[in-house]
């Protein structure tokens, strides 16, 4: 007998909303903060006007009043007063409009949040979600389309979490929340106006579990984020072919679920590494450096990564096209697997 | 016993007194076993500052928070930290106040509000308006104090959270503590305003500047800093302007000093000699009572050294614990 599960489609801006809600609803402790998450705060206009510059906290504020905040243009201060609520037995979430502004408070989340549990021998505890955008494709340019996943999966101490669809979004979000680690909570922002079907009542997801999100017996493709959906695609093509290729969407970075993919590895000896981020000490540079330590004998071929190139995100729509990981060379690359 | 005209009692007299003995003791004997090479790292010591520590730090409970800085020993001690843990952990070993993992910079006692001293220079700001926050969702009338030096004042982490504790009216209290010198550099040259006071009204918040030598001072001003953001009034500044007595960091050969500072300093400057002339001086307390002290004090830190030095080492396995609450 199987029980039915209440979903309806939602957006990925919904399901971020819906996880904030429920959680908010749930636990006094959760507060939030960023800068216009209320939006027109002291402003003579409308209460509540934006929900952060796209959306996504819009009608928080009216059903949890003062737990929203909005704050000053001022990073270092509310991330790091927001860690340091953290570690007073709140539960904030703060939003960083976009991971290309981590470098303004970098200081707060990488030499503090990340270190007090170890550096103060076990006793701390800092759960903090920083939810932030990531990725480029909505032509934002250099400085607001970065993947930086990367970077923050390099320090100790810190989850990195990278959701690949609505579901995902909600359900993750929750789990980060309920976390008593910080968690770098990364979304991609192309994923804000594309629909899935969701869950109504509250579900989380385990954090560091890999999803096999499609099967196959003759090569892995791993990734996260937004490229799970393009590596989806790129198995179809494959599969015209009669390539069948298992897909998987690591879901968080850290802690990361090498496990999986060495299994799946291990069944079909050959791997792609997809990652929007910049190849150099990427996620894809990761995973193939683990792959080729721990399971070589398997490999019927050499790792291929499927990446961004190199350079920072142009602007030019053209350009920008260029440098996204296409489907096309997902497909190329499992190919060359094969030769 | 004459007339007792001082803002405290005879007991909380004796308390600023140890605490404020402890803490020297505690900073000088670190002085002369980090000389023979058996401490390993960086330590940057408090000596000549404790009467900013005491001042303060009487006036609050263990539900306040504090930020500490890399010059953070004096804070510990006066917020509560016991000196036995944090001599272990000075020397990194079991038992340490963080299991050796953290050392001198990192000394954190959070059950007592001490939110961890701080190898980043203006780090604690931001953290210490999060504890305010925290403090303004409980209710209960808790305060969590930033403290900064001198030179930490001019980061931006600490420019931003004056605006931001005065947007939000956190009862979030910033504490210069100006000893006159960053690292090597003088105030005189990396700060251009003379006056903290000034850059407090400039974020819209109160300011006052005490001489941190004088524990009485601090004890009054900070006092009502304290209670103002207790009941709602929100943050301010206090500048202590004080004196370091030993350099930046222990093997500082200090040839930025004039010639015979620090000896003027200590001769003129001591605010635990002040503090001892003045109570002593009005009949309160008598010298045998504060050589009592005295003497209790210096076995607690010679006690507290044995059991550092015979303490054992980390066990190797401790490396990778506590990365993660959850894995």
């Amino acid at each position: 007998m199987t029980t039915a599960v209440a979903t309806r489609s939602l957006t990925g801006r919904e399901a971020i909303n819906e996880a904030i809600d429920q959680e908010m609803a749930r636990d006094e402790t959760v507060i939030m903060m960023g800068e216009d998450i209320v939006g027109g705060a002291g402003s003579p206009g409308e209460e509540d006007a934006w929900g952060g510059v796209l959306g996504v906290t819009k009608g928080l504020y009216g059903k949890h009043g003062d737990r929203l905040m909005d704050t000053p243009l001022s990073e270092s201060a509310y991330i790091g007063a927001a860690i340091g609520a953290a570690a007073c037995g709140m539960r904030p979430i703060a939003e960083l409009m976009f991971i290309d502004f981590m470098g303004v408070c970098l200081d707060q989340i990488y030499n503090q949040a990340a270190k007090f549990r170890y550096m103060f021998g076990g006793k701390a505890e800092t759960p903090v979600v920083i939810r932030t955008m990531v990725g480029a494709g909505l032509r934002a340019a250099a400085q607001h389309s970065q993947m930086l996943t990367p970077v923050f999966t390099h320090f100790p101490g810190l989850k990195v979490v990278c959701p690949s669809n609505a579901y995902e979004l909600k359900g993750l979000l929750i789990e980060s929340i309920r976390d008593n680690d910080p968690v770098i909570f990364c979304e991609h922002k192309s994923l804000y106006d594309v629909a899935a079907e969701v869950p109504e009542a509250p579900y989380s997801i385990p954090l560091g579990e890999a999803n096999v999100v499609h099967e196959g017996n003759d090569a892995t493709i791993v990734t996260y984020g937004a490229m799970v959906n393009t590596a989806l695609d790129a198995a179809q093509t494959l599969a015209a072919d009669g390539i069948s290729t298992d897909v998987i969407d690591l879901r968080t970075l850290s802690p990361l679920d090498i496990d999986t993919v060495i299994e799946s590895v291990e069944k079909t000896g050959r791997l792609v590494c997809v990652d929007e981020a910049n190849p150099r000490c990427s996620i894809a540079a990761d995973v193939s450096a683990q792959v080729s330590q721990e399971a070589f004998g398997s490999l019927k071929s050499g790792i291929r990564m499927v990446t961004a190139p190199h350079t920072p995100v142009p602007f030019s729509p053209v350009l920008e096209d260029a440098y996204i990981p296409s489907a096309g060379a997902i497909v190329d690359a499992v190919r060359a697997t094969d030769s | 016993m004459a007339d007792n005209p001082f803002p405290l009692d005879t007991e909380g007299l004796l308390e600023a007194y140890r605490t404020m003995r402890t803490i020297r003791e505690f900073e000088d004997r670190l002085h002369t076993n980090f000389a023979t090479g058996e401490i390993p790292g960086f330590v940057h010591l408090y000596a000549g500052e404790e009467a900013a520590a005491a001042g303060i730090m009487m006036h609050l409970r263990p539900e306040d928070r504090i930020a500490s800085t890399h010059r953070g020993h004096g804070h510990c001690i006066a917020k509560g930290v016991d000196p036995k843990a944090m001599m272990k952990e000075i020397y990194g070993k079991v038992g340490g106040s963080c299991a050796g993992k953290g050392g001198s910079m990192h000394i954190a006692e959070l059950d007592v509000g001490m939110m961890g001293a701080n190898g980043i220079l203006g780090a604690g700001a931001p953290l210490a308006c999060g504890a305010g926050l925290a403090a303004k969702h409980r209710g209960q009338g808790d305060v969590a104090l930033s403290f900064v030096g001198d030179g930490a004042s001019n980061q931006g982490t600490f420019l931003e959270s004056l605006n931001l504790a005065a947007v939000w009216n956190l009862p979030t209290i910033f504490v210069v503590e100006n000893n006159g010198y960053a690292e090597s550099t003088s105030r005189h040259y990396g700060v251009a305003v003379d006056s903290y006071v000034d850059r407090a009204a400039g974020f819209g918040l109160p300011g006052i500047t005490v001489d941190g030598t004088d524990f009485f001072a601090v004890y009054e001003s900070a006092g009502e800093i304290i209670d103002r953001a207790r009941n709602g009034g929100g943050p301010s500044l206090i500048e202590c302007e004080m004196v370091r007595f030993y350099g930046h960091f222990e093997g500082d050969a200090q040839t930025y000093r004039a010639d015979g500072e620090v000896a003027d300093l200590r001769r003129n400057r001591d605010c635990i000699k002040t503090f001892r002339s003045k109570v002593e001086g009005a009949g309160v307390i008598s010298a045998d009572q504060f050589d009592q002290i005295d003497g209790e004090v210096i076995a607690l830190i010679d006690e507290a050294v044995v059991e550092a030095k015979a303490a054992p080492e980390p066990d190797v396995a401790e490396l990778l614990t506590d990365v993660y609450v959850s894995y």
